[in-house]
This record gives C-alpha cells, sequence and structure tokens, in this order.
C-alpha cells in the first residue's frame, strides 16, 4: 500500500462506485436514447428509425395529459416551497442558537415529520381538509403537505451551517455599529449565503419531485410527478421519453451553469494574488 | 486625536448564574496607556475586555471613560473599538470594504467611504491589497486590516483580544513592534488581553495581573517584575524562586532550616520571600561571605543561547532555578547530577505579604 500500490479495497470500493454510476445512469441513457424514436412511435427496443417527432410533440396539447400545465405547477410549488423554506429555516436556525423554554420539545416535534410516512402525512392532510369541508390543491394543501416535508431537512442543515458559523462576526459587525437588521443583511446573509442556496435548491428539488405526500393532497390538477406517473399508465408513445430528456437536459443546464459562474468568481478573485499562510 | 479620557473600572462584576467571572475589579487606566491584562486562561480577563467593549454587560459596577459612564452602552456608542481574536474580518468582503463597513452602516455614500477605508489602510501600509479577500491575506496582513477597521471608526480606547496568538512566532515578534509603534503614533489608549507575560512586559506601560476574577497587581512592568505583589505575580511572571518562609524578629526561615535576613523587619508570620533568578549565582564551596547559601543538586541544565538555566533540586524546599549568563556559565559549567551550591545577596530578596 505504502509504495504506491492499490489494494484489493481499492478495487472492492472502485467496483462498487462503477455499480451505482451504471445504476445511476443506465436507466436514463436508456430514456434520452429512446426520446428519439422513430416517428412510428414504439416503447421499447430495437428503435424504429431515428428522429425528433417526440420533442415536437411535448410541446402540442396532449390528449392525454398535460405536460404544460402540470411543468407550471410543479415549477411554481416548488419555488413558493423554495422560498418559503429557506426563509424559515434560517429564523429557526437563529433562532435555535440559544436554548429556550421548550426547545428540545419543539425541534423534535418539527423532526418527527421525517419519520412519519409521507403517505400517511398526505392521507391525514386529504382528510382533515375534507373534514374542514375545504378544497384540496396544490397551491393549499399540497404546498402545506410538501413544507412539512422540507422545513425540518432545512432546519437541520441550518444546524450544521450554525454550528460553524462564529458569533464573533456578528460582535464585529456590532462593534462597527451596525444594527441588528444590518448586521444579519450585511453579515450574517452573504456570509451563509452558499448555505442558504444549498438549502433552497433542496428544498426546491424535494419539493419538484415529491410524490407520496402530493398524492392526496394536490387536488384535482396534478403536479408533474402525479401527471407522468398517471401517463405511464396509459400514454404509449415516446413523449414521455422525450420529457425525460427535457427535464434531464434541464437540470444539467442548470447545474454546468451554476459551475462556470462559480469557476469565473474565482478566476477574478485569483488575480488579486494570495499570501495566504506566509509569514509576512 | 488623542481626546483626555481614561478608562476606569469601579468594582465590576460579571456573574454568569452561580459562576463569578471578574470579582468586583477596580482599575484606571490613563488616556494614552498601552494597558497589558495578562493572567491565566479563566483569569476573567477577557470578560473584563469584552465589558469594557459593551459584548458583555456588567452585573454590578460601573465602567467609565473620560466623563461618560459607558456601564450600558452599545458597544459602537462607546468610543471603543475592539480586535477580535481571530480578527473576525468579514470573509466576502474585501479589505477596503472591511475597513469601510462601519462608515457603510452609518450611510455614507460609497465613494466616500471607499476613499476613507484607502486612507486608513495606508495607514497600516495595507493599500496594495485593498481588493483583496481575507483568505487572500497572511496572518499579519489579516492584523493590519483588522487593526485598520477597528480605526477608522476614530475610538479614544482600541481593544485587543489575544491579538498576537494567531500568529507563529516570528511574525508575532514583528506585530508586537507594530502594534507598540502604532499606540505610540495614534497616542490613543490600547488595552490588550494577553496570557504571555513576555508579551505584556514588552509592550505594556500598565500591566494587570488578574487571577480568579480578581486584580492581583496593576504596575509598570518594572514594579510587576521587580516587586511582585503576591507570590502568584511572582510565579506567572517568571524570572522568580518563590519560596516559603515563616518570618520574625527581621529574619525568615525557609522550609530546609536557612535562615534569611529579611530587609523588612515588620515581616511575621506565614509569608513568601522572591529572589530573582538571574541574581542567583552558583558558588562553589563555602566561597561566598556575606551571602545566603543553598547547597543542592543540580537537575537541568537548558541553554537559551545569552543565558543558561540551570534548575536545582534543593531538599525541603522547592526547586529552584539560576539564570547565568552564557560566559558565566561556561567558565564553569555544571552538568545534571552535579552537587552544587546556590548564593544571592540578602538586598536581592523581596519580601512578599501573606
Amino acid at each position: 500500500m505504502n509504495q504506491g500500490e492499490r489494494g484489493l479495497g481499492f478495487y472492492l470500493l472502485a467496483g462498487f462506485f462503477c455499480l451505482f454510476v451504471l445504476f445511476l445512469y443506465g436507466p436514463l441513457s436508456t430514456i434520452v436514447i429512446l426520446s428519439f424514436q422513430g416517428p412510428n412511435g414504439g416503447l421499447t427496443f430495437p428503435m424504429n428509425g431515428l428522429s425528433t417527432r417526440w420533442f415536437e410533440n411535448l410541446f402540442e396539447t396532449q390528449m392525454v395529459g398535460d405536460f404544460a400545465g402540470s411543468f407550471q405547477r410543479s415549477m411554481a410549488l416548488g419555488l413558493a416551497v423554495m422560498l418559503v423554506t429557506v426563509i424559515f429555516s434560517f429564523m429557526a436556525g437563529l433562532a435555535f442558537r440559544r436554548r429556550f423554554l421548550g426547545s428540545g420539545i419543539v425541534f423534535y416535534l418539527a423532526i418527527a415529520s421525517l419519520i412519519v410516512p409521507s403517505i400517511l402525512v398526505s392521507l391525514g392532510i386529504g382528510l382533515l381538509f375534507r373534514l374542514l369541508e375545504l378544497d384540496t390543491n396544490w397551491y393549499s394543501s399540497g404546498f402545506g403537505a410538501h413544507l412539512s416535508w422540507t422545513l425540518p431537512f432545512g432546519l437541520l442543515i441550518m444546524f450544521a451551517v450554525f454550528n460553524r458559523f462564529s458569533p464573533a462576526y456578528e460582535e464585529a459587525a456590532r462593534d462597527l455599529g451596525a444594527t441588528p437588521w444590518q448586521t444579519i443583511r450585511h453579515v450574517v446573509i452573504p456570509i451563509l449565503l452558499p448555505s442558504l442556496i444549498g438549502v433552497g435548491l433542496f428544498g426546491f428539488t424535494l419539493s419538484y419531485d415529491e410524490f407520496a405526500r402530493t398524492l392526496y393532497t394536490a387536488g384535482s390538477f396534478n403536479t408533474l410527478p402525479l401527471e407522468i406517473y398517471g401517463m405511464t399508465t396509459n400514454v404509449t408513445t415516446p413523449v414521455l421519453y422525450a420529457l425525460g430528456t427535457v427535464t434531464t437536459g434541464l437540470s444539467f443546464l442548470v447545474i454546468g451553469i451554476a459551475l462556470a459562474a462559480f469557476t469565473l468568481i474565482d478566476r477574478r478573485r485569483r488575480r488579486q494574488g494570495s499570501d495566504a499562510g506566509r509569514g509576512v | 486625536m488623542a481626546k483626555r479620557s481614561d478608562v476606569e473600572l469601579i468594582a465590576v462584576t460579571k456573574r454568569y448564574g452561580q459562576t463569578l467571572a471578574v470579582d468586583g475589579v477596580n482599575l484606571r487606566i490613563p488616556s494614552g496607556t498601552y494597558c497589558c491584562l495578562l493572567g491565566p486562561s479563566g483569569c476573567g480577563k477577557t470578560t473584563t475586555l469584552r465589558m469594557i467593549a459593551g459584548h458583555e454587560i456588567a452585573s454590578e459596577g460601573d465602567i467609565l471613560l473620560g466623563m461618560d459612564n459607558i456601564t450600558n452602552l452599545p458597544p459602537a456608542r462607546r468610543g471603543t473599538a475592539m480586535m477580535f481574536q481571530n480578527y473576525a474580518l468579514f470573509p466576502h468582503l474585501d479589505c477596503v470594504e472591511n475597513v469601510a463597513f462601519s462608515l457603510r452602516m452609518k450611510g455614507v455614500a460609497k465613494a466616500a467611504r471607499r476613499e476613507a477605508a484607502m486612507e486608513v489602510l495606508r495607514r497600516v501600509h495595507m493599500e496594495g491589497f485593498a481588493g483583496r479577500l481575507p483568505a487572500q491575506l497572511s496572518g499579519g496582513q489579516q492584523q493590519r486590516v483588522a487593526l485598520a477597521r477597528a480605526l477608522i471608526t476614530d475610538p479614544s480606547v482600541l481593544l485587543l483580544d489575544e491579538p498576537l496568538s494567531a500568529l507563529d512566532p516570528f511574525l508575532r515578534v514583528k506585530m508586537r513592534e507594530e502594534l507598540k509603534a502604532l499606540q505610540t503614533r495614534l497616542g490613543i489608549t490600547f488595552i490588550h488581553v494577553t496570557h504571555s507575560q513576555e508579551e505584556a512586559m514588552a509592550l505594556a506601560d500598565l500591566v494587570v495581573v488578574m487571577k480568579g476574577g480578581r486584580i492581583e497587581q496593576a504596575d509598570a512592568p518594572r514594579t510587576v517584575f521587580n516587586r511582585p505583589a503576591t507570590a502568584f505575580v511572582a510565579q506567572f511572571i517568571g524570572g522568580h524562586n518563590v519560596l516559603a518562609a515563616r518570618a520574625g524578629g527581621g529574619s525568615a526561615v525557609l522550609g530546609n532550616g536557612t535562615v534569611v535576613p529579611l530587609p523588612d523587619a515588620t515581616a511575621t508570620g506565614d509569608i513568601h520571600v522572591a529572589v530573582r533568578a538571574d541574581r542567583a549565582r552558583l558558588v562553589s564551596g563555602e566561597g561566598a561571605p556575606g551571602r545566603i547559601v543553598v547547597a543542592g543538586t543540580a537537575r537541568s541544565v537548558e541553554y537559551f543561547g545569552p543565558i543558561v538555566q540551570v534548575g536545582i533540586d534543593v531538599p525541603d524546599l522547592d526547586p529552584l532555578a539560576v539564570s547565568l549568563a552564557e560566559h558565566d556559565f561556561f567558565a564553569a559549567p555544571v552538568a545534571p547530577g552535579d552537587a552544587v551550591a546556590v548564593a544571592w545577596a540578602p538586598e536581592d530578596i523581596h519580601v512578599i505579604a501573606p
């Protein structure tokens, strides 16, 4: 091992990682390839020619299923959930830095939502709304159901974030005349911004692909996961695959833009040079 | 720039629940003084500093700055500025924006505040690093920026919480010099918390030695070193042999029976005597007329360059330390295990009241 030779452990773990990659990207590639199915359709291999017809089909009115509508609903829901999750996790994280009366109970009460099976939470919310004679809707009951999932996660992340956040920054700000609000606005939020973006993205993804908690709470209009699930049972064209390809492509595009932005910022900063760690 | 503003603590006490962190401290720091609060960890020095800064509020007592009672004022309205232990530079702001922060909070326009910040950065020779983030600076550069950020508020008292502890030894000495030079030039009061007696001695006009939330002694470094007020001060400041003794009738008896004449005949009962390690000598045989001689065994020999320190075990007495000039030591070297005799002059004995 010390002479640079790799032991058995390395090959076992490398093998495991390869399996993981295969398991993740294998099905994904299958879907991407099948979305270029020839104009005659067909849901499995072998392919009947090549075309982009199913992508065009995606943007036409569907006979079964409502891609555009459900996509818009899922986006709107995801963004709203993201915003509320970031704001309230951040505030809860601030609050939990000090122990207060009942802080332990409040914490476990919030976290319990992660342990209860999602489908039961969903069913419960649906039943409660019916009991109160309210209509379930993706933007009311569905919104609440998603928050019951994202908020505890956000809170846990903020706990870890604030654990590593030195109160000295806030004291320094106070020393320099910042009001409590200015301290939050000009010091705490900018320093924690990467973590807050992380919480936001996490909240968005959790909501965007949430199935179980939406099932009994979405009301008469479907979110994207519900719509896709519905379509897998009754759509017979590769338009479903085209949808998968487009959404995956979008995700990769967002990731790519983010990485490029980070690299650009880093490069601009590096132009200033650095003496970090030097004895000058 | 130097406003006449003494800092005065009157019976200042800080309690955390049942624990007493600072216990009725009285202290007057004249304007323009370089004051070091010195003591082991947990002695209350940092809490005292933070109460002056306004980051802790005193449980009892008053803190005055000039004519103002600042005990309960918010940090920014006291006329003090603080430099934090690891500088607490805002990691997302470059040097200019860090320094300009307090002006930005006051609503000063961008161009004006950046210009003012550049001016202060020039004063600490950091104008060439204005666009860098704190992470791109060395420890010493970070300290200069932190100084600039505190000084731009035009404080009459600068509070420094262990400012040199984050630096490596070489840089520490260099920045120590810079701190002293800056304080002399600005003429404002510096209050500097440290656990290093060397740092306190090198910098301070006024050394305040603390222990267990109380002040043991507050004096000029030379007084602290030559006339330590308590056995703790003598031990903490170093360079002293502190020995328990029983006094009576103008002399004292050490633990091993050696009789020591005292300069002050009034001392009686259990006392401590302190003898500076650099005033003690190693002698051969009995050849030291008029001197106090204690026989023992050399335990350790440590070479420091200009001096050599010899540790000596003496039966029924605490171990002694003798600092010898390099030249004197090598004129008659000893090795661990050798029988040696330590001698000192009666006038070099400093009596510490019980």
